[in-house]
């Protein structure tokens, strides 16, 4: 009767994200296109009976790949998605003291400020894993931010038995991460198992892959000939690389990316 | 990894100073699980800070816990050993970070504990055991470290194994394992204890051995109400199966508001499922149009849970400030939120010693068993079989500050006295009240005695009755001795049964007073719940409750027909005042001290009252 493991992540993440709906409105989604958004926006799907209630939302810095664009216009008409495009500020806006591309990186979070502070939001899904980067490993299912946008690592709500804390914070909004406890492998089972489509860079070209997307300026593939989901997964499997090795703001200095994440960043 | 089992949780809690980052952080080295390039960033993070190799960085992912070497918040880590994969759940150990630990070892089944070799547990490891076993930990490894200071001596780990195996087992947990490790060394981890005299596991091999969670799967259908989907024509109830399965055709019941419907359909996406099971988020979709919320329980008719709004719990407190009788806060069962109050504190876990003490209050970070009145009568199971629907949080301004297990097993099902729906239509009477009050020169009235026992409700009601019938008056009196042997007689003595019989009680007290009669109650009625009721069922007839008062000690040293003693010695169950409890009224008509009062003077106050009250005016 108990669930497989990949079941067992599949309906724990249904639960958060019915719960997030239940008790934060308005709510929405980030669709960064990669392979752990597209898992986010199938259990959504799963959650409600095949719609998508709620708008989902692209923080377009203009420099995505082509194919991460390709990929998003076929699927927001395939699958009839209320699809946000919100523009981020230019770098000049973001803080002068973080290394290069953390800056960049940051565009982001000054255009997910922008967009819940147009659009009121109390809530927003975002596909984050635990096991992406040791910091988001901290993160609650459902992490209150204020209304500056910014995580208060020291104050983390409870969550326990399926209980959480679905109250945002005056003017502030509530980060619901839906994939936490999932680890790449598993994301990449699942996407096998469910056949849910993903954006071709993620196979091997020229003995070069990317395994975690980001702007085209600041990622970089690694070295792969995993050409389908099944060699990916053998691939992973065995590597003892770790998978945003190829996002180059996450190793410009040891705290760029908790000062990243403090400021509001995903 | 096979890919047929999900991990193991197991968390990981000790004192900050008795290494649990250090050993966690080199049991991966161990094996040989650490990514590429982890050793010499430790390397390079511990040299900059002029420390020698700090294992415990691998896991202190904030710059600032490696600055201050501890761990702020939950650190989880996939753990591949040869035999097995488990999740290590690191959670803080300091009194303020709780919540932290809590979080961390919610879901958990075991816990690793660490204590230093030299020192032994300290007090803040043992409360979070106690914390982990409300959790719903139950098996515990105990990693002795820091051997290398104690030079491997035998004497000094058996000291601290006898002591831990007490205090594991004071706290009703199995020590599944005590086992001796340096960590820093990393010796007894993976490789076997430079010591001659262990033939015990390594850590390794103890984690290898903990026991798979049982599968849950069977027990009647519980299934909490999330959420209610519009679609089209359809109404989609939705919720997470926290017990029991579901399959279209099935009839479920509705708590609280007790009405049954028909499963007509299980939607899904991209397919709709044949059944649903626990676990499952289930969209349903029932036969009968009947509003249906958040916070509705979807059950079997045929094994429900108890409705109820009073029960007790085992709780920990993690909220600001004193949780004592009287508090306000709001409950969290299931997707059920309900206000409810704090009426009692029977004991707190003491902080030094772990026993169970006396208090009134409970401290936060503290650990209690409470009694707590619901406003409304909410659907609960007991924690001991229905763990998911037999716990609830405690919210405090949308926060969560604490949780508890429910133990409702001395409480009556207020499910059997709900009110039936039907379309009875009462005859109207050709003799009126004021006719019959006329002829006898007084009010029909309830007199309903309330007290424990031994409180002498029995010797004041007859009494009562003695002086009234002098009187002229027409009276009776009901007590156990009638309505046992007849009206009552297909009841026992479950909680539920003596629930029935104070409502039956309460029916005939008030068709007594309906027929012109004083009617004189002398029952425990431990609960105001049932008291309740006995004046809802006397409609518009003057009822009055008595609460005839002796405190328990006084109670039980007059004992006059040799319960308590019995109750004592195990002989009676569920005795109120000795383990099931008495609420005394909030707001009785009248109070008579029996333990300040000889019987006399007890009897005139009775007497004077119901006269006053019920005189023909």
């Amino acid at each position: 009767m108990a669930h497989d493991p990949l079941t067992a992540l599949e309906q724990h993440s249904i639960h958060v994200i019915r719960e997030a709906y239940a008790r934060l409105k308005p709510l929405g989604m980030l669709w960064s296109l990669g392979k752990d958004s597209n898992t986010m926006l199938w259990l959504v799907r799963k959650a409600f009976v095949g719609r998508v209630p709620f708008p989902v939302v692209l923080l377009d810095t203009g420099n995505e790949f082509d194919e991460v664009y390709a990929f998003r216009d076929r699927y927001v008409s395939e699958w009839g998605l209320d699809y946000i495009n919100a523009a981020c500020p230019g770098v000049e806006e973001t803080d002068a003291t973080l290394p290069p591309a953390s800056r960049a990186a940051a565009r982001k979070t000054l255009g997910l400020k922008r967009l819940i502070a147009e659009r009121g939001f109390a809530g927003m899904l975002l596909g984050i894993r635990r096991d992406e980067q040791a910091i988001r490993g901290k993160e609650r299912y459902m992490s209150p931010r204020d209304a500056d946008g910014r995580w208060h690592v020291r104050e983390q709500p409870t969550e326990l038995w399926g209980h959480f804390q679905a109250s945002p914070p005056p003017g502030g909004h509530v980060r619901v991460h839906p994939l936490l406890a999932w680890t790449e492998l598993d994301v990449w089972r699942y996407v096998q198992r469910e056949n849910i489509p993903v954006c071709e860079l993620y196979f091997s070209r020229g003995g070069k892959r990317f395994r975690s997307l980001g702007e085209k300026d600041i990622t970089f593939p690694v070295t792969s000939n995993a050409s389908s989901i099944a060699e990916i997964i053998a691939e992973l499997e065995t590597t003892r690389q770790e998978e945003r090795a190829g996002r180059a703001m996450d190793h410009e200095r040891e705290d760029a990316f908790e000062r990243l994440r403090a400021a509001g960043y995903m | 990894m096979t890919g047929s089992l999900a991990p193991v949780a197991v968390c990981i809690a000790g004192h900050v100073d008795h290494g649990k980052s250090t050993l966690l952080g080199r049991l991966l080295h161990e094996l040989d699980l650490l990514p590429d390039g982890k050793v010499e960033s430790l390397k390079a993070a511990s040299e900059k800070r002029g420390v020698p190799l700090e294992w415990s960085f691998v896991l202190d992912s904030f710059q600032l816990e490696r600055d201050q070497a501890i761990t702020l918040d939950t650190t989880r880590v996939r753990v591949r050993t040869p035999r097995r994969e488990l999740l290590i759940i690191d959670a803080p150990g300091h009194r303020e970070l709780l919540r932290n630990l809590v979080t961390g070892a919610a879901d958990t089944s075991a816990a690793l504990l660490v204590v230093d070799a030299q020192t032994g547990a300290e007090q803040q490891t043992l409360r979070h055991l106690a914390f982990l076993r409300l959790l719903g930990v139950r098996d515990v490894i105990v990693a002795v470290n820091k051997m290398d200071l104690a030079d491997w001596r035998e004497e000094r780990f058996a000291a601290v194994r006898d002591a831990m195996a007490g205090s594991i087992a004071r706290l009703g947990l199995s020590a599944h394992a005590i086992v001796p490790v340096s960590a820093r060394e990393g010796a007894n981890l993976r490789e076997r204890a430079p010591a001659p005299w262990w033939r015990g596991p390594t850590l390794v091999e103890a984690l290898e051995a903990l026991p798979v969670p049982e599968a849950s799967g069977g027990g009647p259908l519980r299934l909490p109400v999330q959420d209610v989907y519009r679609m089209g024509e359809r109404r989609v109830v939705a919720g997470r199966i926290a017990s029991g399965a579901l399959a279209p055709l099935d009839e479920v019941l509705i708590l609280p508001s007790n009405r049954s419907a028909r499963v007509a359909e299980l939607a899904g996406w991209p397919d709709a499922p044949s059944h649903a099971a626990t676990g499952d988020n289930a969209s349903v979709v029932l036969a009968d149009q009947m509003v249906v919320e958040r916070g509705d329980l979807l059950c079997s008719p045929d094994a429900p849970p108890k409705v109820t709004s009073v029960f007790d719990a085992d709780v920990f407190w993690l909220g600001h400030g004193e949780l004592s009788a009287g508090r306000r806060l709001t409950l969290r069962v299931g997707t059920r939120e309900v206000g409810a109050r704090v009426s009692a504190v029977h004991h707190v876990l003491d902080d030094d010693t772990f026993a169970r003490k006396a208090a009134p209050s409970v401290g936060e970070g503290g650990v209690a068993r409470l009694t707590l009145r619901c406003d409304t009568a909410v659907a609960v199971d007991d924690a001991a079989a229905l763990p998911e629907t037999g716990r609830f949080v405690f919210v405090d301004d949308g926060l969560i500050v604490g949780a508890g297990v429910i133990d409702a097993s001395g409480y009556p099902d207020q499910r059997r006295v709900l009110p039936a729906a039907g379309d009875i239509v009462p005859e109207r009477h050709q003799v009126a009240t004021v006719e019959r009050d006329a002829r006898a020169g007084h009010r029909g009235a309830v007199i309903w005695l309330t007290g424990l026992s031994g409180a002498g409700k029995s010797t004041l009601a007859l009494a009562l009755e003695r002086r009234l019938f002098d009187l002229g008056w027409n009276v009776y009196t009901l007590d156990g001795d009638n309505v046992r042997t007849g009206l009552n007689a297909d009841l026992g003595f479950s909680p539920t049964d003596r629930q029935e019989n104070m409502r039956r009680v309460g029916q005939v007290a008030a068709l007594f007073a309906d027929a012109g009669l004083v009617c004189v109650t002398a029952f425990i009625s431990p609960y105001r719940d049932e008291r309740a009721r006995a004046r809802t069922a006397a409609g518009t007839r003057p009822y009055f409750e008595v609460w005839i008062r002796s405190p328990l000690e006084e109670c039980e040293r007059r004992d006059p027909k040799g319960l308590y003693r019995k109750a004592r010695a195990g002989g009676i169950k569920g005795f109120t005042g000795i383990d099931s409890p008495y609420e005394p009224p909030e707001s009785a008509d009248l109070v008579i001290d029996t333990e300040h009062l000889d019987i006399e003077a007890s009897t005139r106050m009775l007497v004077d009252f119901v006269v006053a009250n019920c005189r023909k005016s």
